[in-house]
């Protein structure tokens, strides 16, 4: 689904990390790790398209692709169920509730709040919200665990699973300890440009 | 094949010649290498054309029958002004392969030009004014040719300006060769616009250059307009290269670069 | 053949996405409808500026009126146009805009048509205010009211390709200015002349055309302008 051969991509004329190399599956999980620094975040920037490579090429073979980063996309002065019929409209998948997937990210209760009282927490569940509401194979997450509970990191791993199981592919960077019980998962230690971490 | 696929790469086709040799181009020690050999040459030609130009221009040429003396301001403001135009539409033009090629080098030499382009610019309009005092009285008449001058100085000063701000040079080069392309897309209509408007609001229009212009005359701005191409070329060229070392300091083919040049007892 | 039925899809999908951005932008809009009239008064400061400042002497107001107008609707429209993009790109949402598929150019047409709504009409709307303040012939107010409606969203159309150039700059809109009034010069000209020919009693019926030419062209071009700049602006 994402066959990924020697991309590097250079700020300021240094690499940012060293040169990446991997193929990734239906049904795979990808998890970059490695400790701040290290590109994580402009890897998963360059494999959704934002930033051109310096080097390599990559091949993408999902129609579309969904990303959840540090960036929410949430906005303040939507409540959090016009947030979610927006993604969903403008998606273009009508046919989804938006009920259910709040219901699924124990949103129900703040649906009519506007997004700016929520906490870092439900902000982060609202944002997740757009994976259940696309039909893309490919899913790029950074950091999705961050400001979540452990009731929220259990709900990722689900949805995860769902979406692995249901034949999609995910790469999925994160600085912690937790993995998604996933069996045919790989990890990449991404190795910063300067050749620490 | 599923159109849905999304690709991404840096390999490039490598066909047309023409395209073969931007890319060529667009290899840093290549480049480097390839623009050492001629640099100091384009430097001679336009020192040995300014000098015989300027003389013919200053000494040789009679002065004129209506300006005297001060038409002579010509051979400065007139190339100038056309230099303007020129490198305007060039870093347009080279904004553009950096854009679409994502050439380096291309990126370095549009945003190399922009200087070069608006100092010309500023020069057509301060001798354009010095010129003005005698002829018209004034040091500025909203006249079409100097309005559009100062116009295209706008402009250049958008791109330099966009280019100092952004911090990521290469992202600053990309936004400011498309902000140069849209300007370039304009400055037609600008300049039709403001010359229209000239005629409008004033009536008769006051020209600069006479209408009958001696031979003796002629020759000197010609060379002073060839002169004054070599010294873009030659300034481009001896910039871009300062840029490529600059940016590729820690590159390999630089060390190779700066060790080749550096004499034995300093090392 | 496989594609052929999607590709309907794509283009229904295409008309929902586009009218769910319109939509959203309005709805925001309203939201913080207080943010909308500072474009307006801005307007109305400047222009009860000219009159201070160069003396209430009817005949002159009236010949600068066209201009001062312009300009300040100009200005006006610089201001307000600083935020187009600003918090889509600062809270992600244009990642998620280039991500979904839709071409992006669509997405800032409809961006744009949703801020000219909200943000360049009421200058439109006020401008009849405007032209009996500065003395304007009534013969020609008419005439100013339809330049500013055919012209106003040409400045939002332009000015949004720098303010795709600028948006994330920390001081993008002090920049702003200086890359796009170069690029209103013919609009101002052709606008004002337009106005002075109707004071004047003159056609300006081809001014008028100069100005639907001028719509029509940037309609066309500059969203794509706009898509490329917010594209480097987000790598």
């Amino acid at each position: 689904m994402l066959f990924v051969s020697e991309i590097s991509f250079e700020r300021y004329f240094e690499p940012v990390f060293q040169p990446v190399s991997f193929a990734l599956e239906a049904g795979g999980l990808l998890l970059v790790t490695g400790a701040n620094g290290c590109g994580k975040t402009t890897l998963i920037r360059v494999l959704a398209g934002f930033l051109h490579p310096t080097s390599g090429n990559y091949t993408c073979q999902a129609p579309s692709t969904a990303y959840v980063g540090h960036q929410l996309a949430i906005k303040d002065d939507l409540s959090v169920i016009e947030n979610l019929r927006f993604m969903r409209n403008f998606l273009g998948i009508r046919q989804r509730s938006c009920k259910a997937v709040m219901q699924r990210l124990g949103l129900d209760r703040v649906a009519g709040q506007l997004a700016r009282t929520l906490s870092a927490g439900q902000r982060k569940r609202c944002a997740l919200g757009r994976l259940l509401l696309t039909d893309s194979k490919l899913w790029l997450l950074d950091e999705p665990y961050a400001n979540l509970d452990p009731e929220g990191v259990g709900l990722v791993d689900d949805i995860v699973i769902n979406h692995l199981a249901a034949g999609g592919a995910c790469v999925l960077a994160t600085l912690g300890n937790h993995r998604p019980g996933w069996a045919s998962s790989q990890e990449y230690p991404l190795i910063s440009g300067a050749g620490e971490c | 094949m599923n159109p849905d696929t999304r690709k991404m790469k840096t390999d490039r086709p490598r066909k047309n010649p023409l395209v073969m040799f931007i890319h060529k181009l667009g290899s840093p020690p290549w480049f480097y290498g390839f623009t050492g050999k001629f640099v100091p040459w384009l430097w001679a030609v336009f020192t040995v054309l300014t000098v015989w130009g300027l003389y013919l221009g200053l000494i040789k040429a009679p002065p004129d029958y209506l300006q005297g003396e001060i038409y002579r301001i010509m051979y400065i403001h007139v190339p100038a002004a056309w230099m303007s135009m020129m490198i305007y539409v060039l870093m347009a033009g080279m904004g553009f392969i950096a854009l679409i090629w994502r050439i380096r080098t291309m990126e370095i030499m549009a945003m190399n030009s922009a200087p070069i382009g608006a100092a010309f610019t500023l020069i057509a309009l301060a001798t354009g004014s010095l010129w003005g005092r005698p002829t018209w009285g004034t040091y500025w008449v909203w006249d079409a040719r100097l309005t559009s001058e100062l116009v295209l100085l706008f402009l250049y000063l958008g791109v330099i300006g966009l280019f100092k701000a952004m911090d990521e040079p290469r992202k600053a080069a990309r936004a400011a060769s498309l902000l140069a392309l849209v300007g370039l897309v304009n400055l037609p209509i600008i300049h039709f616009s403001v010359k229209w408007w000239n005629t409008l609001h004033q009536g008769s229009s006051i020209s600069l250059t006479g209408s009958k212009i001696d031979p003796s005359m002629l020759w000197p701005l010609l060379i002073m307009a060839v002169a004054m191409k070599f010294y873009y070329a030659a300034n481009l060229i001896t910039r871009s290269r300062v840029t490529l070392l600059q940016q590729d300091l820690r590159k390999s083919w630089t060390r190779d670069v700066i060790e080749d040049a550096t004499p034995e007892r300093i090392l | 053949m496989l594609t052929e039925q999607p590709s309907e899809n794509i283009g229904g999908s295409m008309a929902a996405a586009f009218l769910a951005l319109l939509r959203r932008d309005l709805l925001l809009a309203f939201r913080r409808r207080t943010e909308l009239l500072f474009p307006v008064a801005f307007l109305l400061v400047v222009v009860s500026l000219f009159p201070l400042g160069i003396g209430p002497n009817p005949a002159l107001l009236a010949r600068i009126a066209p201009g001062v107008i312009w300009i300040a609707a100009l200005l006006a429209t610089v201001i307000a146009l600083d935020g187009l993009f600003r918090s889509d790109f600062d809270d992600g949402t244009l990642e998620q805009f280039i991500l979904s598929g839709h071409p992006l150019t669509l997405l800032v047409l409809a961006k744009i048509v949703a801020h000219w709504l909200v943000a360049g009409l009421p200058l439109v709307l006020l401008s009849p205010l405007l032209a009996i303040w500065m003395n304007l012939p009534m013969e020609s107010l008419g005439v100013m009211v339809l330049t500013l409606m055919l012209g106003t969203p040409i400045l939002s159309l332009i000015g949004s390709i720098g303010v795709g150039l600028t948006v994330g700059l920390k001081r993008g809109g002090q920049l702003l200015s200086l890359l796009v009034f170069p690029l209103y010069v013919p609009i101002l000209i052709v606008a004002t002349a337009a106005v002075m020919a109707a004071s004047d009693g003159l056609p300006y019926g081809a001014f008028l055309g100069l100005l639907t030419a001028g719509l029509v062209i940037s309609v066309t071009l500059a969203p794509f302008a706009a898509a490329a700049a917010l594209k480097i602006s987000l790598s």
